[in-house]
């Protein structure tokens, strides 16, 4: 029921929104749980596994009964949700279901960082926020409020539940985020945020907590029923939102505080009687109001709560009509990002408080137990005072408000009362009780970490904010102990429920992960090129004619590379400059082969391993002085390489003098590869002499082009045929593809992509590091010997003298024809003997690791690593692949011109 | 025609973002003190900086500091004189494109470093990621302006996440 005044509603502004169908109206600044109590509707869906009635029970993040499905969120809490124009809701049991619709809202994320932040906007967190800027210090405060009162700027807040705090403070570098949950605390005061849609990552020197503290509850028979609340959420559901839930009210506590809400519902014009569990009650209640010294054992009602049953010392037991029954069984400082922080809790016999900080931080108000305004005032403006000196902008201590101290009457903590332990109530979300606790103490558990994953207490979306006290009371009365032996269960981030939304921010779709595109890319796009991903690199795969598709375009374009002649945009190739006079040593210790002597204007093939004798990359080095040589990396293994060399150089090598400097995007490559391909170079670069005498295979020359571009052009084969490297700047990347382009139009040019560039070098067995190899093959493996120097020393080379990396029936490349010509073995197959079993366990041979049509040999053919291979030549072996079965013949790994005589065209 | 009107840059046809293309840019590894440090820096007539992400300027080139034995020196496009200066040296102007900012609220979209002008100002730099993709954060003036230097094959990547970042 609404009140006819008061609250911090605006009732000039009514919102109609509709919950289960059904519309009603509310005003500005209601939460929907209040404008539905002021719309008389106390009951909410019913409980997930019991499907008892149940209805609000708080007016906070700790409500546990009141969730509701908003649109397309799920599980948001009612007790939390603004109300807005429009707004449609729907209870739910327990669960929600997320909608398969892609999320439409934008989401963000900032990073800041800051002297101070204070967690928190009560009393304690504005006294600390304002005390430690007013020294100029970077103060940050956090503060939940309600969403949409916050300045849309995100900055200093004008008006709203912080009351002003913003224009006094206008000048300072206060930064105030209302609407705004901390619900991560990590090392290094690293906290994180969620502000509306906006993720807020947060490194402060210094953090002050005044997260305050969340009422816990009674547990009694039947204390689940609609019309059971907290007595705090009362009074805020009475002075904030004018909302009287319940005309005839039972007030149950155990110490002072609930006696304000006594207050309010009296002032609010509902009838009163307090059941208090000292046994001399304090006199707070107003005139006329009954307190009798007891407890609520049990209730009556099924939709709603219609009576009380009271228990007292001294007297008859007592039956209380009502139709609310407000809870306050004390309060728990809300300690959650403290323990995140690692900060240890003791037991003071109520509640666990604070104890120990491991980070600089200090927990002040409520959340430290200090539940007295101006014991709690005092100690936020301590903190604020010590934190802002420490950061190095001093303030003095301020004056404090005139705050009313009073007596207070010692609590009188009761977790449970007697009664049938199946009704009662620990876990309102997960619907656990006292009979589930004690099960699972009789069935031998003894920590609190163990009862609560055997009842799921705690694990609701609630974080057991009103529940793991309760909890730890019961744990403690069926072990003979307190809570305090017991100890709490562990807190983790996050501390209220986030969306994974909001954790993706900007991180989705095309900014899902960062896409790389070398300079001649959008000519591919234009060209018709598809796409395959490489590592992060977009790379073009094939480029399909109309008509076309992938198997007949990667046909044309390998005859294309063998008989006339091929374009290939290698520029993704990893390249790193290695400079200093010990270059050459350097990479002699890298690779297996030899570079030391590597003539100037000369390119070497390296491979290279890993300490355990393992291939780790490969590519051609070319020397262009002295002390100076170009690396080149596989596509994928170029961050990798520098690494690499870096901390061989930086951790065992100091005394080389020799620095790596990665330049893959200084250089575009441009593979040129076939026989007529020195034609095309002889036009391209008319100043170069292309004759094979004066421009020998694996040289170099640095050049002019054409059209005024200076290029460094290699003669490099990756395909066995006449073959060159065309390197320019970046900048000139897509110029010199187009010259070389039109250049070779004549000779019908065909850029092919990684498909066809991958067959041609199967064709000539050269493996691919990563797609013939896996980390467990070695060069010798691979049939690569010769490139393992017997005279100098390399990474890996103890490790290949291993008796299990040396003895001669590893698994060998080698190559692979199908009976039938035209079966492609899928690559990854694995292959077994002619007469191996059918059934289980069959006996592996290898796998295939690349498997292709060549339009060259005119049949399929693979590449793969076979048990013994290389003296397993001729043998025959099947593929079983479920369906069918594909038997090939080992062979030589070498399928075409085998004696290298294409290679200088 | 010259053959500089062959070049093209990362973001030519990018619109919405100020891409500064073709500075000159070579890379210097050498140990911070001792004879080639000295050498190098009587050739530039500027010191090369020791204070950790700090530039220093010298003509009309600046020095970036990169790592303890490592910067970056950038001149204007067209400064063809400064490739082939140091022997040392590594020519990286094509490795990366140049793309300004004049908004700290928008880098702190993506940025996790603190750029308060407390913490960092007109002649400071760093190597940071924004978003995901590596890149050099300068910072040339107060107002603020901030140059972030992107690996090419990363700046139509990072041009898409400054123009989403700054819809917000």
């Amino acid at each position: 029921m609404r009140l006819a005044q008061g609250g911090e509603i605006d009732r000039t502004r009514p919102l109609t929104f509709t919950l289960d169908g059904v519309e009603y109206t509310g005003f500005d600044g209601d939460t929907l749980a209040s404008a539905m109590l002021a719309n008389g509707i106390v009951q909410v869906a019913p409980s997930l596994y019991r499907q008892r009635p149940r209805g609000i029970f708080s007016a906070g993040v700790e409500e546990p009964n009141a969730l509701v499905q908003v649109g397309a969120e799920p599980s948001l809490q009612a007790t939390t949700v603004r109300l807005r124009a429009g707004l449609v809701a729907r209870t739910l049991s327990g669960v929600g279901r997320l909608t398969p619709e892609p999320e439409q809202h934008r989401y963000d994320k900032r990073f800041t960082h800051t002297d101070i932040l204070v967690i928190g906007a009560g009393p304690s967190g504005r006294m600390a926020a304002r005390t430690a800027a007013a020294g100029g210090a970077r103060v940050i405060l956090v503060g939940a409020g309600l969403p949409e009162l916050s300045d849309p700027s995100g900055n200093v807040e004008s008006r709203g539940p912080l009351g002003g705090i913003g224009d006094e403070l206008a000048a300072t570098q206060l930064r105030v985020l209302t609407g705004a949950t901390a619900f991560g605390y990590y090392d290094s005061n690293y906290v994180l945020v969620a502000h509306k849609q906006t993720l807020w990552h947060i490194r402060a020197r210094r953090v002050i907590l005044a997260t305050g503290a969340h009422e816990q509850p009674i547990v009694f028979e039947n204390n689940d029923r609609p019309g059971i609340m907290l007595a705090g959420a009362v009074r805020k559901y009475i002075t904030q939102y004018a909302v009287l839930p319940g005309r005839n009210a039972v007030v149950c506590t155990t110490n002072d505080s609930a006696y304000a809400t006594v207050a309010a519902l009296v002032q609010a014009g509902a009838r009163v009687t307090v059941v208090d569990s000292r046994p001399i009650p304090p006199d707070l209640a107003p005139k006329g109001v009954e307190v009798i010294s007891g407890l609520v054992t049990n209730t009556e009602g099924r939709h709603r709560i219609t009576a009380a049953a009271v228990t007292t010392g001294s007297t008859q037991d007592r039956r209380i009509e009502c139709d609310l029954l407000a809870v306050s069984g004390g309060w728990q400082p809300a300690v959650h990002l403290f323990s995140q922080s690692r900060g240890s809790v003791r037991w003071n016999g109520q509640a666990f408080v604070p104890d120990a900080s491991a980070q600089a931080n200090r927990v002040v108000g409520a959340a430290n137990g200090t539940f007295d305004t101006r014991a709690a005032l005092i100690e936020a403006a301590e903190a604020a005072v010590e934190a802002a000196a420490a950061v190095g902008y001093p303030v003095a201590m301020p004056p404090l408000p005139a705050v009313q101290e009073r007596e207070i009457t010692p609590d009188n903590p009761v977790w449970l009362v007697p009664g049938d332990p199946a009704n009662q109530f620990v876990d309102l979300q997960r619907d656990a009780t006292v009979a589930d606790v004690r099960r699972a103490v009789g069935a031998g558990m003894r920590s609190p970490e163990h009862v609560k994953r055997y009842t799921t207490i705690g694990t609701g979306a609630d974080q057991g904010r009103t529940s793991n006290i309760p909890a730890l009371g019961v744990i403690a009365e069926a072990l003979g102990t307190t809570p305090g032996e017991l100890g709490t269960t562990t807190f983790r981030a996050p501390s209220v429920p986030v969306s994974f939304a909001l954790m993706a921010g900007r991180d989705r779709g095309k900014l899902h992960d960062p896409i790389r595109t070398t300079p001649i890319h959008s000519w591919h796009v234009t060209n018709g090129a598809e796409f395959e991903n490489v590592g992060q690199w977009k790379r073009p795969w094939f480029y399909p004619k109309p008509g076309e598709d992938m198997e007949t375009a990667v046909l044309r374009e390998c005859r294309a590379a063998r008989t006339g002649v091929g374009m290939q945009d290698a520029s993704t190739l990893g390249k790193i400059e290695v400079v200093g006079p010990d270059a050459g040593e350097f990479l002699n210790r890298m690779y297996t082969n030899a570079f030391k002597k590597l003539a100037v204007g000369s390119a070497r093939y390296g491979m290279m391993c890993k300490a355990d004798g393992m291939v780790f990359d490969d590519g051609v080095t070319m020397r262009l002085a002295d002390d100076r040589y170009y690396v080149t990396t596989t596509t994928g293994g170029a961050a990798n390489v520098l690494d690499w060399f870096e901390e061989w150089s930086q951790t065992e090598w100091p005394e080389l003098a020799v620095t790596f400097t990665s330049v893959t995007e200084q250089w575009s490559t441009i593979a040129v590869v076939g026989p007529r391909s020195r034609a095309v170079i002889g036009l391209v670069a008319p100043d170069l002499d292309v004759s094979n005498e004066a421009f020998p295979f694996m040289t170099f020359r640095e050049t002019t082009l054409h059209n005024g571009i200076p290029a460094r052009i290699a003669r490099i084969s990756f395909s066995g045929e006449l073959a060159y490297e065309v390197n320019v700047s970046g900048w000139y990347g897509l110029a010199a593809w187009e010259a070389i382009h039109e250049e070779g139009r004549p000779y019908g040019i065909t850029p092919y992509g990684t498909e066809t560039m991958h067959v041609l070098r199967a064709e000539k067995g050269f493996p691919i590091v990563g797609q013939d190899t896996d980390g467990t093959v070695t060069p010798h493996d691979l049939g690569m010997s010769w490139i393992v120097s017997q005279r100098k020393d390399f990474v890996g080379k103890r490790s290949l003298r291993r008796p299990d990396t040396a003895r001669p029936d590893r698994k060998h490349l080698v190559g692979l024809l199908p009976v039938d010509p035209g079966q492609l073995l899928p690559e990854g197959a694995q292959m077994v003997a002619l007469d191996a079993p059918t059934t289980p366990p069959v006996p592996m041979e290898g796998h295939v690791t690349s498997s292709y049509r060549s339009a060259a040999l005119e049949r399929t053919f693979a590449l793969a690593l076979i048990r013994n291979g290389r003296n397993r030549i001729g043998e025959t072996l099947r593929a079983p692949l479920g369906d069918r079965v594909i038997e090939a013949i080992v062979t030589e790994p070498v399928f075409y011109d085998k004696e290298g005589a294409r290679r200088d065209g | 025609m010259t053959v500089e009107d062959l070049r093209r840059s990362p973001l030519a046809s990018y619109p919405g973002v100020t891409e500064i293309p073709f500075l000159t840019m070579v890379n210097v590894r050498v140990p911070p003190t001792g004879d080639a440090a000295a050498r190098i820096s009587a050739r530039l007539g500027g010191p090369l900086p020791v204070v950790p992400n700090s530039v220093v300027e010298a003509g009309r080139r600046h020095i970036l500091w990169l790592g303890p034995d490592e910067w970056l020196v950038v001149g204007p496009d067209g400064d063809r004189e400064l490739p082939g200066m140091l022997p040392e040296a590594v020519d990286v102007s094509a490795n990366r494109t140049t793309i300004e900012v004049r908004s700290r609220d928008l880098l702190e979209h993506g940025c996790t470093l603190d750029l308060h002008p407390r913490a960092f100002h007109a002649g400071r730099c760093a190597q940071t990621t924004i978003a995901r993709t590596q890149v050099i954060l300068w910072q040339t003036s107060d107002e603020p302006v901030y140059r972030l230097l992107v690996r090419g094959s990363f700046a139509t990547y990072l041009a898409d996440w400054l123009s989403d970042a700054a819809c917000s």
